[in-house]
């Protein structure tokens, strides 16, 4: 999963890269400044549902798969909030403010940089919900536990990756 | 150590029907199958590019030639070079890699058999998606067949404006998919090489080979996915009127260049760095010494992929970037000559004091020095930015890369299959037969392209269908392609001989070249499960120490 991480680590480097190097250089409007607003609630459920899946395995590895199904749920309902949020926001975006990826360079980096990175929530996502069923099933047990692991590797990614495209778009970008 | 395998009965069962043989082949997820699977296929795609090369030879070998017309020749060659990168040197490493690696760490198997199969699949898939463009290419509009905007697809050419149909699309979305696989095989290497070594093996017992392999795996994490993200870029482009590519929009098409070459670079390191461990396995055995230097080899395989990430603009020495980055490349790019310099003296000094048996194998590697050395030589006087200027875009680049590919990566491919054969095989290959293959590409591969690198000086562009005469470049460009014939000719024999031998050639039993490397410890072929007993070496050469047990290589490293 780390040499995973290592390559989508590259992916989304150059996507950032066109993202900065186009900074400023769109020809028409709307305008970064015009049109961003903070996404500071959906950032905070994401972050914390880093920390949830954090609280989730440990437990998961102790054999205590009632705690570790509430904490995977947690997970799981925080994360479909952030993607939720990301749909209204992009909704807002393209009805109300015109944006699109075609519209000028910013929404072409924009929404490939944010679309990549939804992308990669709506795959964890699924897979949460997979092990939402699994757990709810009764088949996830304590011998799994090495796998979720794994998988938390990839939440902890997708989640740090927010970060820098959270600095990168709505902070210096604008 | 694990040289017995478990005693089968004797039985006399009728041979299995060919489906169910067929199919064994289709569901395996053996890392040795699938070594042979890419093996073959890339050969196969090897025969195909090959065929696409001569047409553009026989098409330049006369001024205003018609033998093809000039669209047909742009397919040729973007298909040419895609097909010879992604679909014969990537398969055919990655196969190699796949098949030695678990036997030369003492794994069963790789890391994540079931990965590998997938990988092996959707590189498959994507070649055949490419070469599909032939027929599919034409899409609504009419136009476009196979892709024809060169391997590495500058914008704006690709955009919809200038690229109708989907030749294009062809291009991007087979590459797309063949590079996920990639990268699950540079996974399943990094985890396997890392996790499944045998007892005794610590990083610095490991052979060259597995080293090798480590590093171009990490080093395809790096470089596809940056081909990934461009593409993915390419196509919203194409189809959801992105702006990444469009100077109308501001956008930029020389950000399309930077992205590639960011792939591109590395790419041709990820290419050369497994050759690099055929030739450390194969010249230390035929020179009858350890390979010398082995810290140094590995630091300098490190250092090379390092920098070689940092050099990628100098395939744009000429789109005008200011002299700061001009200067930046250019040392970046003399650097990495440094490690891989070192790894040259290394293969010399292995040979210096040895004694050196000049069997097929190591006469390629021989010839690999002695050729990728001076490909080594023109690149940097192409990372020259002045001199480039001048060469670039002329046929003196192709002559450096093609020295390189050919001349380097096909010669040590040649040498590993002739070495390799008979372990994966059972039999030997025919020694007189190999040898004429060996002369026959030497003098083809040197006939064209020693003699391609004077066109280039004297101002022949690339890329072009056909030449004014009156120029001087005639007489070059028809030994140039007569050259070509000598190559065909070469490695017809060595298909030939590939295929006798697999039935008719002498029994090879387990060690017919007195290696070192667990491998040779194993049956030829080895059984589906490698080893009986995990084998637990104590240094570099474990079966130097079972062989001299007087006289163990752990006493001295």
């Amino acid at each position: 999963m780390y040499s995973l991480i290592f390559a989508e680590s590259a992916i989304f480097t150059i996507f950032v890269v066109a993202y900065v190097y186009y900074t400023g250089k769109s020809l028409t409007g709307p305008y970064p400044k015009d049109v961003l607003e903070l996404p500071i609630f959906a950032s905070l459920c994401l972050l914390s549902s880093s920390a949830t899946i954090h609280f989730a395995i440990p437990a998961l590895h102790k054999g205590d798969t009632r705690v570790f199904g509430m904490w995977w749920f947690a997970t799981l309902a925080l994360g479909t909030i952030f993607l939720v949020n990301t749909g209204l926001e992009w909704h807002h975006l393209i009805y109300e403010k015109g944006l699109t990826i075609s519209t000028n360079l910013f929404g072409t980096t924009y929404y490939s940089l944010v679309g990549l990175h939804a992308f990669h929530v709506t795959l964890g996502l699924m897979g949460l919900a997979l092990g939402m069923i699994f757990t709810l099933l009764g088949k996830l047990q304590q011998a799994h536990a090495a796998r979720a692991h794994v998988f938390a590797l990839y939440w902890h990614f997708v989640d740090a990756v927010w970060v820098v495209v959270f600095t990168v778009v709505y902070i210096i970008g604008r | 150590m694990a040289s017995e395998s478990i005693a089968l009965p004797q039985a006399d069962t009728p041979a299995r029907p060919i489906t169910e043989r067929l199919h064994d082949w289709v569901v395996t997820v053996d890392h040795k199958k699938l070594g042979l699977m890419y093996i073959l296929y890339g050969l196969v795609f090897l025969v195909i590019g090959g065929i696409e090369a001569t047409i553009m030879r026989i098409q330049l070998i006369v001024p205003h030639n018609n033998f093809v017309s000039p669209q047909t020749f742009n397919r040729m060659m973007t298909m040419h070079g895609t097909t010879m990168i992604f679909f014969v040197a990537m398969p055919i490493l990655f196969g190699f890699g796949n098949y030695l690696v678990p036997l030369m760490i003492g794994a069963r198997d790789m890391a994540f058999p079931r990965l590998n199969a997938w990988s092996f699949w959707l590189t498959a898939f994507g070649g055949l998606l490419l070469y599909f463009s032939f027929l599919g290419g034409t899409g609504l509009y009419g136009a476009g067949s196979a892709p024809d905007v060169g391997w590495w697809a500058y914008a704006p050419l690709t955009s919809r404006a200038f690229s109708k149909g989907h030749s294009t699309d062809f291009w991007t979305i087979s590459l797309l998919v063949s590079g996920f696989g990639s990268i699950g095989t540079a996974v399943n290497f990094i985890a396997t090489i890392l996790s499944m070594r045998c007892p005794g093996m610590t990083l610095r017992r490991m052979p060259l080979c597995a080293w090798l392999n480590l590093v171009m795996a990490g080093l395809v994490l790096l470089a596809i996915s940056p081909l990934t993200a461009a593409q993915v870029m390419l196509m919203l482009d194409r189809y959801l009127g992105a702006h990444f590519f469009d100077t109308q929009a501001g956008g930029s098409a020389t950000i399309w260049m930077h992205f590639f070459w960011i792939f591109g670079h590395p790419e041709v390191y990820v290419l050369i760095i497994p050759c690099f461990a055929f030739v450390s396995e194969i010249i230390p055995v035929f020179s009858r010494k350890p390979i010398f230097g082995y810290p140094v080899m590995v630091g300098a395989s490190v250092g090379i992929a390092f920098v070689s990430l940092s050099v990628w603009a100098h395939h744009m020495f000429t789109i005008g970037m200011n002299s700061y980055a001009n200067s930046f490349f250019a040392i970046t790019t003399m650097v990495v000559g440094i490690p891989t310099g070192i790894k040259i003296f290394n293969w010399i000094g292995t040979m210096w004091g040895g004694k050196i048996q000049f069997k097929a194998p190591m006469l390629f590697c021989i010839g690999f020095l002695f050729q990728f050395l001076i490909a080594g030589l023109t690149g940097i006087m192409l990372s020259a930015a002045p001199f480039n200027w001048q060469l670039s875009g002329s046929y003196f680049v192709v002559a450096h890369f093609h020295y390189v590919i050919v001349g380097g990566i096909l010669f040590a491919l040649f040498a590993a299959f002739y070495y390799w054969y008979p372990k994966a095989t059972g039999r030997m290959y025919s020694e007189p037969l190999a040898r004429l293959h060996f002369w026959l590409f030497l003098i083809g591969f040197h006939l064209t392209f020693d003699l391609m690198h004077v066109p280039g000086l004297l101002g022949m562009p690339r890329r072009i269908y056909t030449y004014e005469p009156g120029r001087g470049w005639e007489e070059l460009n028809l030994l140039i392609t007569v050259g070509v014939f000598f190559q065909i000719a070469g490695v017809l024999i060595f298909v030939a001989n590939l295929w006798w031998s697999l039935r008719k050639g002498r029994l090879a039993g387990n060690d017919p070249w007195d290696a070192w490397t667990l491998e040779w410890s194993t049956s030829s072929p080895p059984p589906e499960y490698n080893f009986a007993k995990l084998p637990v070496v104590q240094s570099r050469r474990p079966l130097w120490d079972l062989k001299h047990p007087d006289d163990p290589d752990w006493k001295y490293e």
